[in-house]
């Protein structure tokens, strides 16, 4: 009858496990130093290199059949995103959000729900926007595409959007703005001088968890009067 | 993230090789503007194993003015451009409006005005994978005793309690529209008031549509352009959430009566439901006080509700009565 039941204290029982090594300063010794690399960094090399995709090949499909019948789509297609138009690789099923992040980089555009409930995906497709997570990149490839990184000149200069929003303490965690920022743009690019209500309702589609809405729609009519 | 399972894709440019592509796939999955079906492809709950995208048809795309002073609208026209159409917004405002309160401004970008009226039902319990009637099994998880039904039917419930998600459906419906599809080698017409089936009559779809099937479009006949028409949502959230009931009338009035109605409620059965004893009510009547104390009475006359969903009787006899009071205005 050894090991069960309640602790005897004149019983001899075996030690615990050893106790892990200290340094001279008393502290624990770690085995392995931290990588000094932010998540985005990461995601970059994974998308240059290509090394982390064979190992996932579940995410990105590659084990998917090759075309039984001719008449559906090719996989290999051009796509304009922000100007610049980019041959991809994308199966059928394939949403645009997972082309622009993992296929060409541009980790911009956030992935928030993936249901088409939160906004954080928007991009501009011809100049609409639209849930980037909840379209299927073939549906959309005879389209300009335009990202939150398209939306700054070339030169870096910030759009009036991003600086009222800048101004305005908009982005709070940040995760929403990419997609706040298309859709402020779209409107202003159909309509320059909304009026709160038209701007309150083009952002509409997009979900502030830190609710930042108001912040959001001053930059918006600030940005309004400087386009 | 939820990832689609593999499927070939067919972006076919006409009707003829969208139906023959649909032939060879008997299980294929037509898609348009995709918001309601990439759900179901990434819950994992519906893997058809082909998808026709019909958005690249020209012709079923765009809205165009009938003879008859109504309009065609094409099945793949998006509801942003049904909400913002200008001939839209002058005949059928209602239809306007309906379109523009659906989901969000991102949303209705993309989505259809023939994938609105087609969509499957909202019952979040068919939509998480359950085996109720509608899915083939043999029960009904929503109509249990600890089942949360609010969202759920208040009329002609048979087995399945699952009500019509549409805003444009009853708008459609009130403005006695006619759907146009493609069956076969023939253009079949279906009224918008029979395009809808309830439980009764087949569990496992919401419409007419069968297997192969091509909804082209939508005829909105010249008889109610230019009424007077209404149209409100009640919904939880103001962005994306589908009505808990809706309303649409299209009226017509002389000397301060009224001499024609139309109401169609949504969001209380599994298809819009025409509000017959409000029209016969307001028929010839003025709008007032007195008149819509009337309505609200009967306007829910029959209803049936489950557990939960005892709000919608008021809901729907208050928005009956809105929609009387708009025409006295």
């Amino acid at each position: 009858m050894d090991g069960i039941g309640p602790f005897d204290p004149t019983v001899g029982y075996p030690s615990g496990p050893a106790i892990k090594e200290i340094g001279p300063e008393g502290r624990h010794i770690p085995l392995w130093k931290p990588l000094h690399m932010s998540r985005r960094a990461f995601l970059r090399g994974v998308v240059c290199s290509g090394t982390v995709i064979a190992g996932s090949a579940y995410l990105f499909s590659t084990a998917s059949p090759a075309r039984a019948d001719a008449r559906a789509v090719e996989r290999m297609i051009s796509l304009t995103v922000n100007g610049r138009t980019h041959t991809v690789d994308v199966p059928p099923n394939e949403t645009l959000a997972f082309t622009i992040r993992y296929r060409l980089g541009l980790t911009g555009t956030k992935v928030g729900c993936n249901h088409a409930e939160c906004g954080a995906c928007t991009v501009m497709a011809d100049g609409v926007t639209v849930y980037s997570c909840s379209t299927l990149t073939h549906r959309v490839r005879s389209k300009e595409i335009v990202t939150v990184e398209g939306i700054a000149a070339p030169d870096g200069t910030l759009h009036p959007v991003q600086q009222a929003f800048i101004e305005e303490l908009a982005p709070q965690c940040g995760f929403c703005t990419p997609g706040q920022v298309v859709s402020a743009v779209a409107l202003l690019n159909k309509n320059p001088r909304p009026t709160v209500d038209e701007a309150r309702h083009a952002l509409s589609g997009n979900l502030c968890r830190c609710g930042a809405y108001d912040h959001y729609l001053r930059g918006v009519m600030k940005a309004a009067e400087r386009v | 993230m939820d990832v689609m399972h593999n499927f070939e894709l067919y972006q076919p440019g006409s009707v003829a090789d969208a139906q023959a592509v649909l032939k060879d796939n008997p299980d294929a999955w037509i898609i348009a503007g995709g918001k309601d079906s990439l759900d179901w492809f990434k819950d994992r709950v519906k893997q058809p194993p082909a998808l026709v995208d019909i958005s690249g048809i020209a012709e079923l795309h765009g809205i165009t003015a009938q003879e008859d002073g109504g309009l065609w609208i094409g099945a793949t026209t998006t509801l942003t451009e049904v909400a913002e159409d200008a001939a839209v917004r002058e005949k059928f405002p209602m239809l306007a409006k309906a379109a523009g309160l659906v989901a969000s401004p991102q949303i209705r970008n993309l989505a259809t005005l023939g994938g609105n009226v087609a969509q499957d039902t909202r019952c979040v319990y068919y939509r998480d994978g359950f085996p109720c009637y509608r899915a083939g099994g043999n029960t009904c998880y929503a109509n249990t005793p600890t089942a949360m039904n609010r969202e759920h039917t208040m009329y002609e419930a048979s087995r399945c309690v699952a009500v019509t998600p549409s805003d444009t459906a009853p708008a459609l419906v009130a403005l006695e529209a006619v759907m146009v599809i493609q069956r076969g080698s023939r253009q079949v017409e279906v009224p918008a008031s029979e395009f809808f089936i309830g439980p009764e009559i087949d569990i496992t779809r919401m419409t007419v549509l069968e297997r192969g099937d091509i909804l082209l479009g939508v005829k909105v006949p010249g008889k109610w352009a230019g009424s007077r028409q209404y149209f409100e949502k009640a919904a939880d959230r103001n962005v994306w959430d589908f009505a808990l009931v809706n309303v649409a009338m299209a009226a017509r009035t002389e000397g301060g009566k009224i001499t024609a109605a139309s109401m169609v409620c949504g969001g209380v059965q599994c298809t819009p439901r025409r509000m017959s004893d409000v029209e016969s009510l307001i028929v010839g009547e003025a709008p007032g006080a007195e008149l819509e104390g009337l309505v609200k009475r009967v306007a829910a006359r029959g209803a049936r509700p489950l557990n939960f969903n005892h709000f919608k009787v008021p809901l729907m006899q208050n928005l009956a009565a809105r929609a009387v009071r708009s025409l006295a205005v």
